[in-house]
């Protein structure tokens, strides 16, 4: 395998902001189930609103697109609180499998709102002009998306691991992932954090949503599926419910995705295959993945 | 007493049988060609429903593979009954290999070794991931499916790729309809035969002690594990009974619908299946009979839906999508507001009743 220095770094440059997306989106995951134990099967789905909403944003209101890039994600994140408090709430005392049909449900539903209401043809992602430009670094020219991408999603997770780790919130979340029984009985208003969460999550997924549509500008109502269910596995890979493990994971799946395809391009046919194989490979010998704690059984 | 009377119900139930298959030919010859095409679909989708009851309404199992089960299942039969200028003419990318270009089998052989070549992939993936439990189950088995996707798109050689195949052999009621002078129709008896056989089977699985250990295994594992029962053993077998019957349902999908490709057997395949299980109502034969054709002729009911409304007055743009927001809705309504699905209450209900009389009269 001969690869020059150059055509290595290029696939450097594009597996670290493709796995910055998934560690993105993978964090909604591992925050949700973190707290709820529920795979949020609508959470691919929320990522695909994300992107339609700045779509429409740039395009029909007069909004300069750095303040649709903030005010988008917000509102897919109200929009993810919502569909808590629609599918997920009313099911909080019934068996987790209960919660992830509603669940699969859910996700459903908004692709098939996206057909109606956004039409299911594909359409092109307005990018705009100053993130379409190209950088020639020495002999390696990059995509500037791939240096935006990682900066943003390091300044996110700065913010993120603040709220975390250093306000009341935060400390109430891990307190609910922690132990959601005794964290409940401690005067911790469940309800407001869990739509906090959602909130976050959602925004996450949609700042994801808003790059994803710069790095590949081809909008579908279809496309959350495959991405989301490749960031749960980023997430399981990592250790569910551990946001770092999230985005371990999310660069894992990333990278390797990318560098498949860079050194086994006979290969290439297999690479959505990937995540999915790596994902059996996690829960077959080491179920709690990569940063998970071990739980153990009760009964 | 008892013994003359399990004897009479038998003859009945043979009787009741048979009167159900005259009737299927019956209807077969003189209902129109599209209509028998959607009957064909509700018995298909009644051993779907089934099969996947049986792993996750009676078990217990959250599997969400079975569209990838359908897939071997409906390659087998497309490869294994196409003639073979059939298969020249659909492998023009890619030759196919030699071996399965002259094979060919009638398609009672071909549906069986469809079926069976799902079960033992059943077998293979169930024997490692049925370890995990719940939405791990789920997502490991859906990641399984997506595999066995990926894999047929692929293999070009074998499954023609994303082309997909075409001109897959019809199954018709020809010998019955021409010598009475009518136009030959899809015919019913496969799927639906298959359907009876599916439902016959389940119901003795249920009554018979394996069925007790699977229902032993969806209520209480370590209930269950205390009690002696194997639950590794009986986990695999589950599931590879019910991926035998995917298999099943996935080769009469490809003759109903003459026409396959791996975009067909995306997650949304498995999604309508798990529709029909959850309004039929987890761990409920009858249920999921009924569901799975309310469903199935629902669904192509409701296809004015995705179309234009002519309103007289107006004309209301076509609305693609509108169909599967229904679903996806009804599926959200029955699991928050009635979480054992629909039919479960009221049908069981029902049954008392008739019960109720009969022992009254006797």
């Amino acid at each position: 395998m001969n690869m020059s220095i150059q055509e290595f770094l290029q696939h450097l440059a594009n597996g670290i902001s493709l796995g910055s997306l998934y560690a993105l989106i993978a964090i909604g995951y591992t925050m949700v189930y973190g707290i709820l134990r529920l795979i949020n099967f609508a959470h691919g789905d929320i990522f695909m609103l994300g992107t339609y909403l700045t779509f429409y944003g740039i395009l029909f209101t007069p909004i300069p697109w750095y303040i649709v890039f903030i005010l988008a994600p917000a509102l897919t994140g109200l929009i993810g609180l919502v569909l808590e408090k629609l599918a997920y709430k009313p099911l909080r005392e019934s068996p987790r499998i209960t919660v992830l049909i509603s669940a699969i449900g859910a996700s459903f539903l908004i692709q098939n709102l996206g057909i109606l209401v956004f039409g299911g043809r594909p359409k092109a992602f307005p990018t705009p002009a100053i993130l379409e430009r190209v950088l020639k670094i020495g002999g390696v020219s990059v995509a500037i998306v791939n240096f935006v991408i990682p900066v943003v999603t390091v300044i996110l997770l700065i913010g993120l691991n603040f709220i975390i780790q250093k306000t009341k919130t935060g400390m109430a979340m891990r307190a609910l992932s922690k132990d959601y029984e005794t964290a409940s009985l401690m005067g911790i208003n469940i309800n407001q954090i869990i739509s906090i969460t959602f909130f976050i999550g959602s925004f996450l997924a949609a700042m994801g949503g808003i790059m994803w549509g710069v790095k590949y500008p081809q909008l579908m109502p279809h496309m959350g599926v495959l991405p989301g269910l490749k960031c749960f596995i980023a997430a399981v890979v990592g250790g569910i419910g551990n946001i770092t493990g999230a985005v371990l994971g999310g660069f894992i799946l990333g990278l390797g995705e990318i560098m498949l395809i860079a050194f086994l391009p006979t290969l290439t046919g297999y690479r959505d295959a990937f995540a999915f194989i790596l994902l059996i490979i996690i829960l077959l010998f080491k179920p709690t993945g990569l940063m998970g704690e071990k739980v153990t059984e009760k009964v | 007493m008892r013994k003359k009377s399990l004897k009479d119900s038998l003859w009945l139930k043979v009787g009741l049988l048979a009167l159900a298959l005259v009737g299927i030919v019956i209807i077969n010859l003189f209902l129109d060609s599209y209509k028998v095409k959607v009957l064909n679909l509700c018995a298909i989708y009644v051993i779907l429903g089934l099969s996947m009851n049986l792993i996750n309404g009676f078990t217990g199992l959250f599997s969400l593979g079975h569209a990838g089960f359908m897939a071997i299942g409906a390659y087998t039969v497309a490869i294994l009954t196409m003639p073979l200028e059939a298969k020249e003419m659909n492998y023009y990318m890619k030759p196919m290999v030699p071996f399965l270009l002259n094979l060919n089998l009638p398609f009672i052989f071909a549906l069986l070794i469809g079926g069976l070549l799902a079960a033992l992939f059943g077998f293979l993936i169930g024997a490692p991931v049925l370890k995990l439990t719940d939405d791990y189950l789920a997502i490991a088995t859906l990641g399984f499916s997506e595999i066995i996707r990926i894999v047929f798109i692929n293999l070009q050689s074998i499954t023609n790729g994303s082309l997909g195949l075409k001109a897959i052999p019809q199954m018709t009621n020809k010998f019955i309809a021409l010598p009475l002078g009518l136009s030959p129709k899809t015919n019913l008896l496969w799927a639906w035969g298959m359907a009876i056989l599916t439902i016959i089977f389940m119901q003795l699985l249920m009554k018979g002690s394996y069925g007790k250990a699977f229902k032993a295994i969806r209520e209480d594992e370590i209930a269950a594990r205390s009690m002696g029962i194997n639950l590794f053993k009986h986990k695999v077998m589950s599931f590879t009974i019910g991926s035998f019957l995917a298999g099943i349902g996935g080769g009469l999908l490809a003759v109903h619908l003459g026409t396959i490709d791996p975009a067909l057997f995306k997650f949304a395949l498995t999604f309508n299946i798990l529709l029909i299980v959850v309004l039929g109502g987890m761990g409920n034969i009858y249920g999921t009979v009924i569901a799975a054709i309310v469903i199935t002729i629902a669904m192509e009911a409701l296809r004015f839906l995705d179309e234009p409304i002519n309103l007289g007055f107006l004309t209301t743009p076509a609305l693609p999508g509108l169909r599967m927001v229904v679903f996806s809705l009804a599926l959200m309504v029955v699991v928050i507001f009635k979480r054992e699905g629909f039919l479960r209450e009221s049908l069981e209900k029902v049954l008392e009743k008739v019960r109720g009389k009969y022992a009254k009269n006797q």
